[in-house]
């Protein structure tokens, strides 16, 4: 069964709120793909849940805070060792300008 | 009936008694990964030099008089979205290339508490987004009992290696069935514990609400030795719960236990399941237990309300992989800017299977449609576990087939998104009512291909899946079973993909 697109338009409204520079042949895909998908999961909408509280997790209730007490972070070298690009002496990490 | 004692059990006790060091037993797992990794590639990473650090001090500790670990020796494996500080952890992505974990998962660190040796590091599905662990910036690994097929997944070098028996146990992780789904494929047995059983410190975030690490092993003894080191709560996750560890028995008495079989649900599963899936109900029938039917209603809504669920938390979850403080950065040149650098880096970080939920649940999180999916996804949910909760009331446990097949061919779903999803059909509903659930293998088909059996429980009843499994294990032995002939067979698997 056909399923028809997402509208181009759509899906780049959608990959910019992702964050994700999409080629125009994953736009093209990710419609087409996308809307099957949704096509499928929309049976859910027909399911009565009138008074049903959503649920957000499985834990029960019993989830606990953590003990407000002092502990030592990751060092600052050990952080940045991981970065693609920092500016170790200084302790950042480097992003393309963003103020001109 | 036949030996309880599995590979993980016979390598503790013979260290134990000194007839085996642990360096040689440690040794031994690495010559064999080593030799299988042509055919499998099971492994990201093997680490070599931390397991046999590991191993060297636990014999001169041994030789000291020092009282042993309980897992003092043993090798596993872990999977590759499991953090180890000094290895590499890129949860199968191009995203985490490079990146090596300043720090151990809370699991990690307690498996090296008890002396277990970690051997190096698993493949699996792009941040565990799979069933055939085919979607991995490392290519494919293949199923031992037949090489053109897939071992499952996510968790499906987990799997693998415990299946040809390079290692007794490794961890994995299961947001959907990714412990289960890849057990039942590989013939061995895979548990996911109660949400909140086992800390989610250090494990890569998929599915935040639906993600639990748990066992592989050859025998039920054995994953409920593995689970009851990384089990208890852990004051890095706040989701891990205070309730006690018991002390798991598998003496595998199942008089009295009561089996419930969602029939409606099950209709249409492959013959060769079917049938294996009848037997094993009879062996359990034949030790004292009662079989009867009841009903999931929404069973059969429990995958869309997981892939509306499990997307929307994952959209929000890779977020952070953004190339600023780990792993991948995109080319950049002096006119991009900031937000160049984000888009770029996670379009060319991340595979089509990882974008493609993230771009699912950023839609269904978005203006306009919150309602109509998510909201109306986590009512659903609630709906399935309150079907659970219905069913325990008169039953223990919920037995189903783990899937609907054997394993299929590698590259034979993977065209198809909605298809590989709907191998998850029998194992999403565990995730999303939160209760432990177990796959045991129970057969063989006609091909030779294994077949596994799940059973659920009640939110902490770890404690009746280990004691049906047990006893399910203890009158067959299709756990004995192995696949014949890995080394030296040339690996038909796909190369990896392309990057984008």
């Amino acid at each position: 069964m056909p399923v028809t697109p997402l509208d181009t338009t759509e899906v780049r409204r959608i990959a910019a709120l992702a964050h994700l520079a999409l080629t125009d042949d994953e736009i093209g895909l990710f419609g087409r793909q996308l809307a099957e998908i949704l096509e499928y999961v929309r049976q859910i909408q027909s399911e009565d849940t009138t008074g049903v509280t959503p649920m957000s997790h499985a834990s029960g209730g019993d989830a606990h805070e953590r003990l407000d007490e002092p502990h030592t972070p990751l060092a600052r070298p050990e952080a940045l060792k991981n970065a693609p690009e920092a500016a170790t002496e200084a302790g950042l990490f480097k992003v393309p300008r963003v103020m001109a | 009936m036949t030996d309880q004692r599995g590979p993980l059990a016979q390598a503790r006790d013979q260290i134990r008694r000194g007839e085996r060091t642990a360096e040689a037993v440690t040794r031994e797992a690495l010559d064999t990964i080593q030799r299988q990794e042509p055919s499998l590639a099971a492994f990201t990473a093997v680490a070599t030099e931390r397991a046999l650090a590991q191993a060297v001090a636990i014999d001169q500790a041994r030789s000291r008089g020092e009282t042993l670990a309980p897992l003092a020796g043993v090798p596993i494996a872990v999977k590759d979205n499991i953090s180890t500080k000094g290895v590499p952890t890129t949860a199968g992505s191009r995203v985490l290339a490079g990146y090596v974990p300043p720090y151990d998962a809370t699991v990690v660190a307690r498996l090296a508490a008890a002396g277990a040796i970690v051997v190096g590091k698993t493949n699996c599905d792009e941040f565990a987004m799979g069933s055939s662990t085919e979607n991995s910036a490392f290519g494919a690994t293949a199923n031992p009992w037949a090489l053109d097929r897939a071992p499952g997944g996510s968790s499906g070098g987990s799997a693998a290696t415990v299946a040809a028996r390079a290692v007794p146990a490794s961890l994995g992780s299961d947001t959907g069935g990714s412990i289960r789904q890849p057990a039942a494929f590989c013939g061995i047995v895979g548990l996911k514990p109660t949400y909140g059983r086992v800390s989610r410190y250090g494990l890569l975030a998929f599915a935040s609400s639906l993600d639990q690490i748990g066992p592989f092993a050859v025998t039920v003894d054995d994953a409920a030795a593995v689970l009851s080191v990384i089990a208890g709560q852990d004051r890095h996750d706040a989701t891990s719960a205070a309730q006690p560890v018991p002390a798991w028995t598998t003496e595998g008495d199942t008089r009295g236990l009561r089996i419930g079989v969602p029939r409606a649900f099950i209709e249409g599963v492959d013959d060769s399941v079917g049938q294996a899936f009848e037997e094993a109900l009879a062996v359990w029938q034949d030790r004292g237990a009662t079989v009867m039917d009841i009903a999931l209603p929404n069973a059969s809504l429990a995958i869309p309300v997981y892939y509306l669920i499990a997307t929307a938390e994952a959209s929000s979850n890779l977020a952070r992989y953004d190339g600023v403080r780990y792993g991948y950065r995109t080319a950049l040149c002096p006119t991009d800017s900031l937000r160049d650098m984000y888009e770029r880096t996670r379009d060319e970080g991340f595979g089509a299977e990882v974008k493609r939920r993230i771009m699912l649940g950023t839609y269904v999180l978005s203006a306009g449609y919150y309602d109509a999916y998510y909201l109306k996804a986590q009512q659903v949910r609630a709906k399935v576990r309150d079907d659970y909760a219905a069913a325990f009331k008169s039953v223990d446990v919920v037995a189903t087939p783990t899937t609907p097949t054997p394993a299929f061919k590698l590259g034979e779903k993977t065209a198809d998104p909605l298809q590989m999803y709907l191998a998850d059909v029998f194992t999403v509903s565990a995730n999303l009512a939160g209760v432990p659930a177990v796959s045991l293998p129970c057969g063989l088909s006609q091909d030779g291909l294994p077949i596994g059996c799940q059973l659920a429980a009640r939110m902490w009843d770890e404690a009746s899946l280990i004691r049906a499994g047990a006893a399910f294990q203890q009158a067959t032995d299709w756990h004995w079973r192995t696949p014949t002939a890995i080394e030296g067979r040339e690996s038909v698997r796909p190369p990896p993909p392309a990057a984008s």
